[in-house]
């Protein structure tokens, strides 16, 4: 295989060279350059305006690409090990769907973890496709939703011999990893694919000594979020294929979703951010990883507080740990996750990433500096010293089973009624229910309502859980399907 | 040809010194650091583009931050000095021979260095056998103190770039732990006059009298700053900048002063209306 020139950005260049052609633009977006926009033009900037461009040739064209976006796409999957990168432009959701869309169709069945993100499940109905749950588990102590076990993963392609792939999150939102390498193995040893959602694990690809990538782990496609941790702008993103033969099919199946008038914006900001990381990735995640573990050292030494990193990983549903992740738990200075997003954010200026019962969430990436990590710091010693109330213990979590009757697409497009929770025993649910923590869903479109779940449901609501998800914001009712 | 430096002091004011050569410029770790020679104000830096000090009227800006809190607590013996990288105000702590010790916390040892070799007449002190000069962020160096310091001098630059830490609720809150019983904290308060530099500085004494019982602004008149016209703050647990100013203890040490005075002391805390208006509202 010929190396490419990683420092060639093509799309860019090819967007400077027309812009010196100074073309008379008798086409979209009506804006011409700014010109019929001068309020846009003001807010954004000349330049940013300019480089809205529509597809013309010599710029090509991102759903046929033959020019500077395949040249771009090329380059892109040698960064990343691939055998194909495709550009995305309408968040990783867009690549998710595609990935789903192409492994498993109307009433085939698909391995996912219960904490899979909604654009999977978004997918899901799209497609018509059967969720097989594992369950990932969750942190004693911490409350978080963890990865799937490999005997777990097992199971169920054992009880499901017929099912067509494995989705599996790499890392989760907490930076925990499930054993890609193995799932992978196993997987494909069933004739099954392996599909990753890779929205927050852009660096993996690009820092050695963080944990394997989907593409070095033998997955058959990932969805990275390059604007997440990676640098581009918000919204672009690269779904990568390990086999370049079926770069056609692929393609055909994310134009279905894929918008027809890509951003060259957000475009370029791919082409460039690949081209930044592939020169410069291994120096920048170098600094992350010193300013998270600094941060994490000294997090530590403040009581109350437990910023966890490679300690939690026990080989079995914590296979491996991303530690740019700063998650810290505070329940042992006596107040929730949420709150203390709120108090940094309301008294302190900071903006953490999440905030849940247990635990914060900051994300550090590229374009920190160690004095923002001093102040998270400061603040959190400040916040110790003043707010500490008496610690209280966590809800246990139990994980229900999901029982799924029909395809999440069935039940999203049935016609549904409002029932007593109390009451729905039996039903089929025509929504899903989330409990916090740990954001797992008790129940998703399609799935019988146990006793089990019922029992669970009025458990969280009693002690005070947040549960989402459902329309009714008092949990009476629950929508369920007319049968 | 003339040669002209020019700061932006707002988008729409600029702030122009007729300059005769550049002596130096530099990119430290933490930001950019020029050395000019101008026939106004003679020698003066900047960082980042921003003018700290001139020959012609450091001393407006060192005798204001260091003699109104040690003309009201004379014994003060433990001082701790953050930002303060041109050595203007260890220079002028280091005249009280009641001061036993000062910790100096600069972020950027390169602005030392520079103000060493150019600056001769502010970085005059560094070597004061009470001085200990530490190179680290203030944030982090202050937030392991406890009751160590009877005044805390905060000499920074402005909350845009490595400043910017230091006008945190969370430093103050630190501070305030960091100082004893009787600790005053006086810091580089912003201009009232420009919107963004009023605004900051809204902010800042709001995170202020939220932690210290007394919490004060005095002013100071300083050319080469946006509008000319500076805030400094002072906190105290314990004194009042002006009825517990001792004027007479001060004025027997017989310090020679450029600005300072005992009469100005009490008139500095005199502010404009539209100041104090920006005070009383600085709930954002």
């Amino acid at each position: 295989m010929t190396q490419l020139d990683q420092n060639k950005a093509p799309i860019a260049e090819a967007m400077i060279t027309h812009t010196h052609k100074r073309t008379v633009a008798f086409d979209v977006p009506g804006h011409k350059q700014g010109k019929g926009n001068p309020m846009l033009r003001e807010f954004l900037g000349d330049k940013c305006l300019r480089f809205d461009m529509n597809s013309r040739k010599d710029l090509d064209n991102l759903c046929h690409p033959v020019g500077v976006i395949l040249e771009a796409e090329e380059i892109a999957a040698q960064a990343f090990g691939a055998g194909h990168a495709f550009f995305i432009v309408n968040g990783t959701t867009a690549a998710v769907q595609a990935m789903v869309m192409n492994v498993a169709r109307k009433e085939e069945k698909i391995i996912l973890p219960r904490n899979v993100h909604r654009s999977a499940i978004y997918a899901l109905i799209l497609t018509g496709a059967i969720p097989v749950y594992v369950n990932p588990g969750v942190h004693p102590k911490l409350g978080i939703p963890l990865g799937m076990q490999l005997k777990d993963v097992e199971e169920a392609i054992l009880k499901n011999p017929d099912a067509k792939a494995v989705f599996v999150n790499n890392p989760t939102y907490y930076g925990i990893c499930s054993d890609l390498p193995a799932i992978v193995e196993l997987a494909h040893k069933h004739n099954m694919k392996v599909i990753v959602d890779e929205a927050h694990g852009t660096h993996f690809y690009f820092k050695s000594g963080l944990p394997i990538s989907a593409m070095a782990a033998g997955a058959d496609m990932a969805a990275v979020s390059m604007h997440k941790t990676g640098g581009s702008l918000t919204q672009s993103s690269f779904l990568l294929i390990q086999d370049p033969k079926m770069m056609g099919e692929v393609r055909q199946v994310l134009n279905l979703t894929h918008t027809t008038s890509g951003s060259y914006l957000l475009l370029s900001s791919l082409d460039i951010t690949r081209k930044f990381l592939a020169l410069h990735g291994e120096e920048e995640f170098s600094r992350v990883m010193q300013l998270t573990d600094y941060a994490r050292t000294e997090i530590n030494k403040i009581p109350g507080f437990y910023c966890f990193g490679s300690d939690i990983i026990n080989g079995g549903n914590i296979a491996n740990f991303d530690s740019t992740k700063l998650t810290i738990h505070t329940r042992g200075i006596g107040l929730a996750g949420i709150e203390v997003y709120d108090i940094l954010r309301d008294e302190y200026d900071i903006q953490v990433e999440l905030g849940d019962l247990g635990n914060i969430l900051a994300i550090v990436g590229i374009g920190d500096k160690k004095q923002d990590i001093e102040r998270l710091i400061s603040a959190l010693m400040d916040i110790q010293e003043n707010y500490a109330k008496e610690d209280f213990g966590m809800i246990t979590y139990e994980y229900v089973s999901p029982i799924v009757r029909v395809s999440p697409q069935r039940a999203f497009y049935a016609t549904q009624k409002k029932v007593k929770i109390v009451e729905a025993l039996d039903e089929i649910a025509g929504e899903s229910i989330m409990v916090y923590p740990p954001g797992i869903p008790i129940l998703a479109p399609g799935e019988l309502i146990t006793q089990e779940a019922i029992d669970y449901i009025l458990y969280a609501k009693d002690r005070g859980s947040f549960l989402t998800g459902i329309e009714d914001t008092h949990i009476e009712y629950i929508n369920v399907l007319e049968v | 040809m003339e040669f002209w430096f020019t700061e932006q002091h707002t988008e729409n004011v600029r702030f122009s010194v007729k300059v005769d050569r550049q002596l130096l410029s530099k990119q430290s770790d933490f930001q950019r650091i020029d050395v000019f020679q101008s026939p106004e104000f003679g020698k003066f830096f900047s960082l980042d583009g921003y003018i700290m000090i001139t020959e012609k009227d450091e001393f407006i800006y060192h005798d204001m931050i260091v003699h109104v809190p040690m003309s009201v607590n004379p014994d003060i013996k433990r001082v701790l000095v953050i930002g303060a990288g041109d050595g203007g105000t260890i220079r002028e702590l280091c005249r009280y021979a009641t001061v036993e010790h000062i910790d100096m916390v600069e972020i950027d040892e390169e602005v030392v260095t520079v103000c060493r070799q150019f600056f001769p007449s502010t970085a005059c002190s560094f070597d004061d056998p009470r001085v200990k000069l530490h190179f680290e962020d203030g944030l982090k160096f202050v937030r392991s103190k406890k009751n160590e310091y009877d005044l805390i001098l905060v000499d920074s630059t402005d909350p845009v770039g490595p400043g910017e830490g230091l006008f945190t609720r969370e430093f103050y809150g630190n501070c305030y732990n960091a100082l004893s019983e009787s600790g005053i904290l006086v810091n580089q308060h912003e201009s009232p006059y420009y919107s963004f530099n009023a605004v900051a500085m809204q902010r800042a004494h709001r995170r202020i009298r939220e932690k210290f019982p007394i919490a004060r602004v005095y002013q100071a008149h300083i050319p080469t700053y946006p509008s000319g016209y500076w805030l400094f703050g002072f906190a105290s647990k314990k004194f009042d900048p002006i009825k517990d100013l001792d004027a007479v203890k001060w004025n027997a040490l017989n310090l020679k002063t450029k600005y300072y005075n005992t009469e100005l002391h009490v008139g500095c805390f005199a502010l404009p209306n539209y100041v104090k208006e920006l005070l009383k509202n600085d709930h954002e």
